[in-house]
């Protein structure tokens, strides 16, 4: 499979990453020289293999649901790039 | 005061204890080597306070008599690590000054145990590289050069900055990430001693994540005793990960000096590949002998899916990171380029904060993961993964007790060589090592010879799950006889 510069920009959408249109074809020659790599698994029998969902089997652990940390505006928020009063800003999503 | 950089851990460690020298003196040749050193670009952060106050806690300890076992010994720490109100940025230019709340486990482990911190080390973006050039702090430059050659070498990557600071002299031991060969890659390309732990042995809490799935942290330093000191102070169950494993963390370095009587050792046919410098098949074949001059026995395995692990791991890990470094939209920390609207926002932020080869793997993992590929793709991929494990499940029932294979299918190339043209030529240097993550066994890299041209080359051991004390028990076989490489000091 390869992608057309259509399909480009859709991926660039999807990850919210800008792509200018001047980017387009060189990314696209890259995503399909990597997509030609791994073409290579096609030729691999996996009827009936299960999909790996862990390398080591383990049991998901419980924890008692009680808060074990927070309380710390300042300490979640003291990274922000932009912040008021204990609230991170965004621009405007609400018309 | 070159002597106290140059000594081993476990050296360091006997002098401290024997008041030979204090913690603050060894932490201050460390400091002033670092100085010395900045042309190697291995360090994106030197903390000389902090380690000034660490060590004077330490030799306070070591009055006391209550030192730990990591008491006063000076460490680099992988930029991918994050530490407490410590810059740390994974090396990306999105991260920006991010000064993290909170500590890692596995750096809080090894502060415990009362190591102390020198730095913070140059690492590729986000851990995704081979070579450390995606570093948005440029690369690091190689302590080792060619015979005869002034050319800039790649010290490997992703952990380039770790595995440049140990073979240096610039620090005792550092911490690495491996996500699909970053600790055992460089640490070949340097002469250095490097080990992926199983997955699970050590917390991934707090470390900046690449490919859930597939990362762990592991140590690096200039001998095996050295690494296996390091290792069992970073290892350990950790309620905050719960990928992390509740086993005990036994004695490593009880491991080393072990006989290997009795041991069968696999070799993977399959990692015989094309093009691979007669160099490299040498030393496969030296190690090989001196393993079984030590009473270990040799067999020839196979493990069929070796050629497809390269390809799945192109697939699972870029689908894993573009899930994972969907965090970094502008809001929480970090840059934040202003858009029109919020999308906008993200769209400029993600664009000018991520690098060429993030932006990449990013648009990788969200085409594979794309309504109307998953099954094509990210499904194929996981199920292939399962065939991998299985392969080395079948050798290690039949009796296999660790396998041996080259690190690397060449040894250090110059900054610039690899990857222009076609992204893939830089991911088949992890050829050799990927197929270990994807199984998620434990691997060590331990030098074992140079080339023609001077440059080190490794060997790996491929270990059963949380057997990594074979891999200390065998990798020392080949340190003995093939001894340690230190590069000659030109900055």
């Amino acid at each position: 499979m390869s992608v057309d510069a259509a399909t480009v920009r859709r991926i660039a959408h999807l990850a919210r990453i800008a792509v200018a249109e001047d980017e387009v074809e060189h990314l696209r020659g890259e995503i399909n020289a990597i997509l030609a790599f791994v073409e290579q698994l096609s030729e691999v029998d996996v009827a009936g293999v299960e999909p790996m969902t862990s390398v080591t089997p383990m049991r998901m652990r419980r924890r008692p649901d009680v808060v074990n940390a927070g309380g710390d505006p300042d300490a979640v928020l003291r990274n922000a790039p932009a912040r008021e009063a204990n609230f991170f800003v965004v621009p405007k999503v609400i018309e | 005061m070159d002597e106290l950089t140059s000594l081993t851990l476990a050296q360091a460690r006997t002098g401290l204890a024997k008041k030979d020298f204090t913690a603050v003196e060894l932490a201050d040749a460390h400091l002033a080597a670092m100085e010395r050193a900045r042309a190697l670009n291995a360090y994106v952060l030197e903390t000389p306070e902090r380690a000034s106050a660490m060590a004077k806690a330490a030799d306070a300890r070591i009055a006391k008599g209550t030192a730990g076992p990591l008491e006063g010994i000076p460490l680099a720490i992988k930029d991918l690590f994050a530490t407490e109100n410590v810059r740390t940025t994974a090396c990306s230019k999105i991260l920006g000054d991010f000064s993290p709340a909170y500590e890692s486990s596995v750096t809080e482990n090894l502060w415990r145990d009362g190591a102390v911190l020198l730095g913070k080390t140059n690492n590729d973006e986000f851990a995704m590289g081979s070579s450390n050039e995606t570093s948005a702090f440029g690369p690091v430059i190689s302590p080792w050069r060619r015979k005869g050659s002034n050319t800039p070498l790649v010290p490997g990557g992703s952990s380039g900055g770790s595995a440049a600071a140990v073979a240096a002299n610039l620090a005792l031991g550092a911490t690495g990430t491996d996500t699909g060969g970053s600790i055992r890659q460089p640490a070949s390309f340097t002469g250095i001693v490097g080990i992926k732990p199983t997955y699970g042995r050590c917390s991934r809490w707090g470390t900046v994540a690449f490919a859930s799935s597939l990362d762990q942290a592991g140590p690096f330093a200039r001998t095996v005793r050295d690494t296996a000191i390091l290792m069992r102070s970073m290892a350990g169950y950790d309620e905050k990960d719960a990928t992390s494993v509740d086993t005990p963390v036994p004695d490593y370095e009880a491991a080393v000096g072990k006989s290997i009587k009795g041991m069968r050792i696999g070799i993977p046919k399959q990692y015989r590949i094309d093009g691979m410098p007669a160099e490299i098949e040498t030393l496969w074949q030296q190690g090989g002998a001196w393993l079984k001059a030590a009473g270990a026995e040799l067999v020839e395995v196979s493990l069929p899916h070796t050629k497809y692990a390269l390809p799945a791991y192109y697939i699972v890990a870029p689908a894993e990171a573009s899930s994972n470094l969907a965090r970094y939209d502008g809001v929480r920390y970090g840059l934040r380029v202003p858009g029109q609207d919020v999308n906008g926002m993200y769209e400029k932020t993600r664009a000018e904060g991520f690098g060429p080869e993030v932006r990449r793997r990013i648009m990788i993992g969200t085409y594979v993961l794309s309504a109307g590929y998953y099954d094509a793709y990210y499904l194929r991929a996981q199920q292939v993964r399962t065939l991998i494990k299985k392969d080395f499940e079948d050798c290690f029932n039949a009796g296999v007790d660790a396998m041996l294979t080259p690190a690397t299918p060449s040894a250090a190339f110059g900054i610039g060589e690899k990857g222009k043209a076609d992204p893939v030529e830089m991911y088949l240097n992890d050829v050799f090592t990927v197929t270990v993550n994807m199984a998620g066994l434990p691997g060590i890299a331990v030098p074992a010879g140079v080339d023609g041209q001077g440059l080190p080359l490794g060997l790996q051991l491929i270990g059963r799950p949380f057997d990594e004390e074979a891999l200390f028990s065998l990798a020392h076989v080949i340190e003995k006889a093939a001894g340690t490489f230190h590069p000659k000091s030109w900055w």
